[in-house]
C-alpha cells in the first residue's frame, strides 16, 4: 500500500498540551431508536489530514454534517478553536463543506459560484473577483469562469466545488467522499493533489470516506468508525500494522486470524494456544496479559514467508497444502489449508514466484512468519 | 419491435386527428362569410371586426384577464407555501389534512366548489358583513382555491427533485436561510413557478361554472358571454375569438419553444 | 434540520397560510352545503330559512329537515340522474383509457425527441378554451353541421345523422375534452417502466403481446386507475358538456344541480344533491389517493 504522506516529525496529536482545532465531547446523534453517532470522543489538531474511514452507516456522515451544523448533536459538545459551536448554525460557523454531490448552483456560472460565499460575507467587488481568480489558478480551472455547472465534467466539478469551499478560508475543511464519483485514474491523481493543496494552504481537512486505499494515501491520521463508534484512531501505518481491535483488523487489508488463549508471557513475548493452528504461536506483546485470557492473534497475508521443510527452532510454524491461488498481476494469492481445516491466505510477489520454481495446487508447503510479524487482539 | 411501429403511428395519426380537427375547423369557418357557421359562402373578415366591436364582450375579456392574473399570483405564492410544506417537513400536525386539500380540488366538479363557496360567502356575509357582494374578489379567492392546488402539484415535483445539498451549500457558505430560499431554492424552482402561474392563469380564464355561482350582478367574466351567446346557437363571431385564443397559445408555445432553443444552443456555445 | 425550517416560526407559517386557506375555502364550505341541505327553502333573500330559528321570546329552536333527501330518494328523477352520470362517467373512462392508453404508450416509445413535442401537443388543446373546445363539436355534429354535410356530400346517407342532442354527442365531448387527463399519466407511468423487464420476458421465451399481458399492463395499473378516476371524478359532476350537447333527456347531477340552483332558485336541494355527489364520490377519490402515492412511491 503505497502512502503519499510521509511522516512529519511533528505530530501534533502527540502534543499533549496542544489546543485541538476540533473537540468532539461524548457527541451522540440518535434518530428515533437508531443511534448514528453514539458517545463519540475525538480531538483533531490543527493542519491534519483526518479521515473518517467506514462503511456506509457507521455513522462518519453524520458526524461530518454536525462539524458542518447540518444536524445538531442529540447529546454532548463540539467545539472548534476553543469555541463551543453546539448550537451555532451552519451560516455562523468557520467551517466549509466540499459536497459529495458538490451541490453546485446550477444557474450560476463558475465564478459565480466562487465567489458565493465571498459576498455572503461582503467582501467588494474588486477584491472579491481577485479571490475568485487566485481560487481557479490553485484549482486550474481559469479558463471556465463562465461554464455553468452542467457544462464542466466530473473532474473539473469536483475541483470548482474544492475552490469555492476553499474561498472564505475555511479553518476547517470538511469534504465529503471527494473523489467519491470520480473514476478510479482520476481519483488516483486527484488524491495527490488535495493532499498537495492542503499542505499548501495548511487549513485542517476532515474527510468521510468509505475507500480505505484513498483513507491510507492521503491521511495523516484515520478515525475507523463502526456502528456510529470509533474503532481506532491513529496514522495510516500504524492502523495497518498495529489493529487494536478484530474489526479494525479486517476492515482494513486483509488478515488472518486465529482464535486462542495466552499461555505464557516473558518480556515482551507473548505465546498463544491456538487450536486451529494445532501449536503455540509466538508473538511480540508488551502490554501485559493474564494467562488464560481469550485473545486473536492477527497476521498480515504479505508477512508470511514459505518454506518447504520444517525448520529447527523457529517459531510460528505452520504445515498446510495449497488449495487456490487467485493471479491478480503484481502479486498472487495463496489459500493454505491446514490439519485442522482452517484456511490460511498468504500473498506473494509475482517477481518472486516467477523466479523460483512457482507454487501449485495441492503443494504441501510449510508457512513461518517472526513474532514481530503478527499481533495480538484482545478485543 | 420493428413490425409495431407502423400501427403505433397509425394510432398517433388518429389520435391528434381527433384532437384538432375540431379545433382547425373553428379556425376556417371563422373566415366564412356566412352567418351559417358550416355554410362556407366566401372568405371574410367581417366576424373578427364585428368582435372588436362587442364591448359587452370586450368587457367581460378584460375582467378575465384581471380575475385570472390576480389568481394566478395568489395560486402562485399559496401553491408553493403548500407544495414547500409537503416536501420539506416529513411530520407536523395537519400533513395529512392538508395533502388531501391539495389534492381534492384537482378532481372536485366544479358545481360543487361553485355552490359550496357560495353558500360559504353568503354565511359569512351575514356573519362578519364580508365579502360585501359578490363579485371580482369572490371570484379571485374561489379560482384560487381550486388553481392553488394545481401550482402545488407542478411546485412540488420539482420540489422533490432539487438536490437539499444545494442548501446546505449556501447555509454553509454563509446565507442565511432567507437568503438561501430568494438566491437558491427559488431560482433552481422558477421553471415550475412559471408553469404554475400560466396553468393558474389559464385555469381561471376558462372557468365557467365555479364564476357563475360565486359572481354577482355587474361581474360577466368572458365565459359567461361565451356560454349565453353560444347557448343562442352558434354564432361566427365565437368562431373569430376561439381562433385568436388559439392564435395567442399557439404564438406563446412557440416563442418558448424558441427561447429553450436559444438557451440550449447558448449553452452548447459557452461549452466549447 | 433542514435549512428551510431553521426557526420554527418560518415552518409554522409555511404550513399555516396554505393549510387556513383551503380549510376555510375548500373544507369549510362543506358544511355549510350540509346544513343548507337540512334547510327549507323559501322565498327571501338568500333562499333558504335558518336551521336556528327563534320562536318567541328568546325560545331558540333548532329545526332540521330531511324533506330535501327524501325527495331525492323518492322522486326518480334524481335517482335517474344519479345513474346518467355513474352511466356517463364510466362509459366515457372507458373510451377515454381505449384511447388514451395506446397513445401514450406510442408517445413513451417513440424516438426520445419526438416525446416532448408529441406530448405538447396533447396538452396543447387544453390551453385553449373549454367551451370553445364543445362549442367546434356543435358546428361538427348538429343536423347541418360538418359531419353530415360531409357524410351526405359523399352520399353515404341521405338524411342527416341525429347526434347532436343525445347521449353520443355527450360521450364525444366528454372524451375529447378529458382524454388528456388519461394521456398523461399513463405516459408518466410508461417511460418510467423497466424496458430490460420486458427484454427478461422475452428471454424467458414471452412473446410481445403476451409480454404486453403480463408485463407492460401490470406495471402501468396505478396509471390506469389514476387516469380513469381524474376522468371518472369530475365527469360525474359535469354541467358545461351535457348542457351544451346534450338533449332534454340526458340526465345528470350536475345539470340538474345548475338547474335547481338557477333555474328554480332551490338552494337547499341544490346542496343536498351536491352532497349526494360528494358521497358518491368519496370512494373513487380514496381509489385516487392510493394509486397516486403508490405511483410516487414506485418513483425513485
Amino acid at each position: 500500500m503505497s502512502t503519499a504522506r510521509q511522516f512529519k516529525p511533528e505530530e501534533p496529536w502527540q502534543a499533549p498540551e496542544g489546543e485541538p482545532i476540533v473537540r468532539l465531547e461524548n457527541v451522540t446523534k440518535r434518530f428515533g431508536a437508531f443511534y448514528a453517532v453514539d458517545d463519540i470522543s475525538l480531538n483533531i489538531h490543527a493542519g491534519e489530514f483526518f479521515s473518517l474511514l467506514g462503511p456506509s452507516g457507521c455513522g462518519k456522515t453524520t458526524l461530518l454534517r454536525m462539524l458542518a451544523g447540518f444536524e445538531t448533536p442529540t447529546s454532548g459538545r463540539l467545539l472548534i478553536d476553543g469555541q463551543d459551536v453546539t448550537d451555532i448554525p451552519p451560516y455562523e460557523r468557520p467551517v466549509n463543506m466540499m459536497f459529495q454531490s458538490y451541490a453546485l448552483f446550477p444557474h450560476m456560472n463558475v465564478a459565480d459560484n466562487i465567489a458565493f460565499g465571498l459576498k455572503q460575507e461582503g467582501m467588494p467587488k474588486s477584491e472579491r473577483q481577485d479571490r475568485v481568480a487566485e481560487l481557479m489558478s490553485l484549482v486550474q480551472i481559469e479558463p471556465l469562469a463562465k461554464r455553468k455547472p452542467h457544462q464542466l465534467s466530473g473532474g473539473q466539478r469536483q475541483r470548482v466545488a474544492l475552490a469555492r469551499s476553499l474561498a472564505k478560508h475555511p479553518k476547517i475543511l470538511l469534504l465529503d467522499e471527494p473523489l467519491g464519483a470520480l473514476d478510479k485514474k482520476l481519483r488516483e491523481q486527484t488524491q495527490f493533489e488535495l493532499v498537495n493543496i492542503q499542505e499548501r494552504l495548511g487549513i485542517t481537512f476532515v474527510v468521510v470516506t468509505h475507500d480505505q486505499e484513498e483513507a491510507m494515501t492521503m491521511s495523516s491520521r484515520i478515525a475507523l468508525m463502526h456502528e456510529g463508534r470509533i474503532e481506532q484512531v491513529d496514522p495510516p501505518r500504524r492502523l495497518y500494522e498495529f489493529p487494536s481491535t478484530r474489526y479494525a483488523a479486517s476492515f482494513i487489508g486483509s488478515v488472518n486470524l486465529f482464535d486462542g488463549y495466552v499461555t505464557e508471557q516473558n518480556d515482551d513475548q507473548v505465546r498463544v494456544q491456538c487450536d486451529d493452528a494445532g501449536i503455540q504461536l509466538e508473538v511480540r506483546h508488551s502490554q501485559p496479559l493474564v494467562p488464560g485470557m481469550a485473545v486473536t492473534v492477527a497476521l498480515r497475508p504479505e508477512k508470511v514467508r514459505v518454506i518447504h521443510q520444517l525448520e529447527a527452532d523457529t517459531p510460528n510454524q505452520l504445515r498446510g497444502v495449497i488449495k487456490e491461488i487467485a493471479y491478480l498481476g503484481d502479486v498472487s494469492i495463496y489459500h493454505v489449508e491446514l490439519a485442522s481445516g482452517k484456511r490460511v491466505q498468504f500473498t506473494q510477489s509475482n517477481v518472486q514466484a516467477l523466479a523460483e520454481q512457482p507454487l501449485t495446487w495441492d503443494e504441501e508447503v510449510v508457512l513461518s512468519w517472526s513474532a514481530n510479524s503478527c499481533g495480538v487482539l484482545t478485543e | 419491435m420493428k413490425q409495431r411501429l407502423p400501427l403505433l403511428i397509425t394510432i398517433l395519426l388518429f389520435g391528434y386527428a381527433f384532437l384538432y380537427i375540431p379545433i382547425a375547423s373553428l379556425i376556417v369557418y371563422s373566415f366564412n362569410e356566412s352567418r351559417l357557421v358550416t355554410v362556407w359562402s366566401g372568405f371574410s373578415t367581417q366576424w373578427y371586426s364585428k368582435l372588436l366591436e362587442n364591448e359587452q364582450l370586450l368587457g367581460a375579456a378584460w375582467l378575465s384577464v384581471q380575475i385570472a392574473a390576480l389568481t394566478a399570483t395568489l395560486a402562485v405564492v399559496l401553491g408553493t407555501l403548500a407544495a414547500l410544506a409537503l416536501v420539506r417537513f416529513r411530520r407536523f400536525l395537519g400533513r395529512g389534512s392538508l395533502e388531501v386539500m391539495v389534492t381534492a380540488p384537482l378532481v372536485m366538479p366544479d358545481v360543487i366548489i361553485g355552490l359550496s363557496l357560495l353558500l360559504l360567502f353568503v354565511a359569512m356575509e351575514g356573519l362578519i358583513g364580508w365579502p360585501a357582494g359578490r363579485g371580482m374578489t369572490t371570484i379571485v379567492i374561489a379560482h384560487t382555491t381550486f388553481a392553488m392546488a394545481y401550482v402545488a402539484v407542478v411546485v412540488q415535483s420539482r420540489l422533490a427533485h432539487m438536490d437539499l445539498s444545494l442548501e446546505e451549500a449556501a447555509l454553509d457558505l454563509g446565507a442565511r436561510p432567507l437568503k438561501v430560499f430568494f438566491t437558491i431554492t427559488l431560482p433552481i424552482i422558477a421553471p415550475a413557478l412559471i408553469a404554475g402561474w400560466l396553468l393558474a392563469f389559464t385555469l381561471s380564464l376558462d372557468d365557467l361554472v365555479v364564476a357563475s355561482f360565486v359572481s354577482g350582478p355587474g361581474a360577466t367574466t368572458l365565459p359567461m358571454v361565451v356560454y349565453s351567446s353560444v347557448r343562442l346557437g352558434v354564432s361566427p363571431e365565437i368562431n373569430a375569438l376561439a381562433t385568436i385564443i388559439v392564435a395567442l397559445v399557439t404564438l406563446a408555445v412557440l416563442i418558448a419553444g424558441f427561447v429553450l432553443w436559444r438557451q440550449e444552443k447558448q449553452n452548447r456555445l459557452d461549452a466549447h | 434540520m433542514k435549512p428551510t425550517s431553521a426557526r420554527p416560526s418560518t415552518r409554522h407559517l409555511i404550513i399555516a397560510v396554505p393549510w387556513f386557506w383551503l380549510a376555510l375555502f375548500f373544507l369549510l364550505p362543506f358544511l355549510f352545503v350540509l346544513k343548507i341541505s337540512l334547510s327549507e327553502p323559501t322565498l327571501a333573500q338568500p333562499p333558504y330559512m335558518d336551521l336556528i330559528r327563534e320562536i318567541e321570546d328568546g325560545f331558540v329552536t333548532l329545526v332540521i329537515n330531511f324533506s330535501n333527501y327524501q325527495l331525492l330518494l323518492e322522486d326518480s328523477l334524481y335517482l335517474s340522474a344519479l345513474w346518467g352520470s355513474l352511466k356517463v362517467a364510466a362509459i366515457s373512462t372507458l373510451f377515454c383509457l381505449l384511447i388514451g392508453y395506446p397513445m401514450a404508450y406510442a408517445i413513451a416509445r417513440s424516438p426520445l425527441h419526438w416525446r416532448l413535442p408529441l406530448l405538447m401537443l396533447i396538452i396543447l388543446p387544453f390551453w385553449t378554451s373549454f367551451l370553445i373546445r364543445i362549442y367546434a363539436w356543435i358546428g361538427i355534429l348538429k343536423a347541418n353541421g360538418l359531419l353530415n354535410n360531409l357524410l351526405m356530400g359523399l352520399g353515404l346517407i341521405d338524411s342527416p345523422l341525429a347526434i347532436m342532442h343525445t347521449p353520443l354527442a355527450v360521450y364525444i365531448g366528454v372524451v375529447y375534452n378529458y382524454l388528456p387527463f388519461v394521456v398523461l399519466p399513463l405516459y408518466a407511468t410508461l417511460i418510467r417502466l423497466d424496458l430490460t423487464l420486458l427484454e427478461a420476458a422475452a428471454d424467458l421465451g414471452c412473446r410481445p403481446w403476451k409480454q404486453f399481458l403480463l408485463i407492460t399492463l401490470p406495471l402501468s395499473m396505478p396509471g390506469v386507475i389514476a387516469g380513469a378516476m381524474l376522468v371518472f371524478i369530475p365527469v360525474m359532476g359535469e354541467f358545461v358538456i351535457p348542457d351544451l350537447l346534450g338533449g332534454p333527456d340526458t340526465l345528470m347531477l350536475g345539470k340538474l344541480m345548475w338547474t335547481e340552483f338557477f333555474s328554480n332558485k332551490d338552494w337547499p336541494l341544490a346542496s343536498s344533491l351536491a352532497a349526494l355527489l360528494l358521497v358518491v364520490l368519496i370512494l373513487p377519490f380514496v381509489l385516487l389517493r392510493h394509486f397516486e402515492r403508490r405511483s410516487e412511491e414506485g418513483n425513485p
